[in-house]
């Protein structure tokens, strides 16, 4: 009976023992990290095989990022354009300058009109002469063959494609005009190019990332087929299927980050390849263009995506091969 | 601690490894189960230790129906079952010290107490100089031994040994059988698998007789 009671005890205080056990969050980080530095440990042995494929991850992942980027680029090339439907309004040249100046005053007047900008024909020349790369071709001019121009935001409510272009026409109807034009269309055209190759890159970076998903969850699958055995023998002496999805997982997760690091490495190596030719060519033009990659942010995206799919990926193969592996 | 009332385990295909098997093993016992190869001991410890489940009848654990229990619960009853296998299971890509720890990081120890409790294992069992060795160095009986620490580190209420002296020597068998005997004495339920007839008749514990699936004799409590 004395023992009965004494074995009562021992078991209360076991099972209050567990419990904590269970509950610290320090033991749980404790065992999630042994697991991670154990999934890390267990690549570096195949080291070989390991960076096989997380090469081939990289080079996944690097196609989409670089062209993104290229893309990026590109945008930021068709200049500090503000989003705005700004048109020019080009005087004929008889129009003398007091003129000029009084129909920037009155079309400040009206309502559709938000901020008017006069252009003297001297101040387009000296703006052309610095920025257009055709300085020397002026030269050659007796005379300044640059119009007078009025530089016009439309008004918040008349800024929409329909209300600017009707804005437009009640300009060409002005007997000074000789020509009014929205310069919104080539910023318009070239806006809409590349968002078809955004699309494209879209489409592409999805087939990747699939591309990615399956070769990190065929790894996985491999892994587990080569630990059956391990597998068997933990789940026989209790493991739960969380416990033995866990090294899986964290497999999965450094492929990605490793395949991640690799495709930033891809990169940035191909865009310091590019960027002196770039910003020769950019030079040939006067521009002081030239390639931006942002390596930090790129790094942060890559390596967040990277293991976002290498645990969407494991967690595809674990779910498809663990429960197939039970005891018997 | 185990109940079996009326179980029948009948395997795809229809061959019916147990038909109506019923006994009661008291808490802190002891016992064999015995029979010819094939005769269902294999099955009656898989039934147990959930690795089969049970066709009809109604099977208890320390008071806990789990004939019909959920697999995601499973693991926990098992945590509580030490098994002992003829062919050791060990996993042989790591130490002596890791196997045995494995049921202690399954269970979720922090790493201070999994080292005092292996250690304390393998102590009992004369195995605490090879524990940095992988078990593929070690002898047959070594190995058996190493299964054996791996069952009794979590310290489990149950004990269930499934030949485990099938491929030992008489003296090494007489050694292990009183290890179990060691672990009965401090409150552990054990109930061992075996064909060796001569070494059972030498220990007094009750016997569970199995024959073609059906309990033939026993001398523990008919429930």
């Amino acid at each position: 009976m004395k023992r009965v009671r004494k074995n009562k005890r021992t078991e209360q205080h076991h099972r209050g023992e567990q419990l904590r056990r269970l509950l610290s969050p320090r033991t749980f980080l404790q065992r999630h990290a042994q697991v991670a530095l154990d999934s890390l440990g267990r690549l570096y042995r195949n080291r070989i095989s390991s960076l096989m494929t997380a090469t081939v991850i990289a080079i996944a992942m690097a196609m989409p990022a670089g062209l993104y980027l290229l893309l990026d680029n590109l945008g930021r090339l068709s200049g500090s354009w503000d989003g705005q439907a700004s048109m020019s309004v080009f005087l004929k040249n008889s129009v003398p300058a007091s003129t000029a100046e009084k129909l920037a005053k009155s079309v400040r007047q009206w309502p559709e009109v938000g901020s008017v900008q006069l252009v003297t024909p001297e101040q387009a020349l000296e703006e052309f002469t610095e920025r257009s790369g055709f300085a020397d071709v002026l030269d050659v001019l007796d005379e300044n063959p640059l119009p007078a121009v009025l530089i016009v935001l439309p008004a918040d409510d008349y800024s929409n494609p329909a209300a600017a272009s009707t804005l437009r026409d009640r300009f060409s109807r002005l007997p000074e005009t000789e020509l009014a034009q929205l310069d919104l269309q080539w910023v318009q055209r070239l806006s809409a190019i590349l968002e078809i190759a955004r699309r494209g890159i879209l489409v592409i970076s999805s087939l990747l990332a699939l591309a990615v998903l399956l070769v990190i969850g065929n790894t996985i699958r491999l892994e587990i087929q080569n630990r059956r055995e391990e597998i068997l023998v933990t789940k026989l002496i209790g493991a739960t299927n969380g416990f033995v999805r866990r090294p899986f997982l964290y497999s999965g997760i450094w492929y990605g980050i490793l395949g991640a690091i690799i495709a930033w490495l891809l990169v940035e190596s191909g865009f310091w390849l590019l960027s002196e030719p770039v910003s020769r060519l950019a030079g040939l033009y006067q521009s002081d263009f030239h390639l931006e990659t942002l390596p930090l942010v790129l790094l942060w995206v890559l390596v967040m995506g990277g293991m976002c799919l290498g645990l969407l990926g494991s967690w595809l193969a674990v779910g498809r091969h663990l429960d197939a592996i039970e005891p018997t | 601690m185990i109940r079996f009332t009326n179980i029948s385990k009948r395997y795809p295909g229809g061959y019916e490894a147990l038909s109506n098997i019923s006994f009661h093993m008291e808490k802190g016992a002891m016992a064999f189960l015995t029979g010819h190869s094939g005769a269902g001991k294999s099955t009656l410890l898989k039934l147990v230790a959930l690795i089969e489940r049970t066709t009809r009848g109604q099977l208890f654990l320390d008071g806990q129906n789990v004939s019909a229990i959920s697999k995601r619960r499973i693991p926990y009853i098992r945590r509580k079952i030490g098994f002992i296998f003829q062919e050791h299971h060990l996993l042989f890509d790591r130490t002596v010290f890791d196997n045995v720890a494995l049921p202690l990081i399954i269970a979720g120890y922090r790493y201070q107490d999994i080292g005092r409790r292996v250690r304390a294992a393998l102590d009992k069992l004369g195995l605490l100089s090879k524990e940095r060795l992988y078990p593929i160095t070690l002898s047959g009986g070594e190995q058996q031994r190493v299964g054996i620490a791996r069952a009794v580190v979590n310290k489990p209420m149950l004990l269930l040994a499934d030949e485990p002296t099938g491929n030992l020597d008489p003296e090494l068998s007489r050694e292990i059988m009183a290890l179990f005997s060691l672990f009965n004495d401090v409150g552990v339920s054990v109930l061992v698998a075996s064909h060796d007839i001569p070494l059972i008749q030498e220990l007094n514990y009750p016997v569970l007789s199995l024959e073609h699936g059906r309990l033939a004799s026993s001398n523990v409590d008919a429930a």
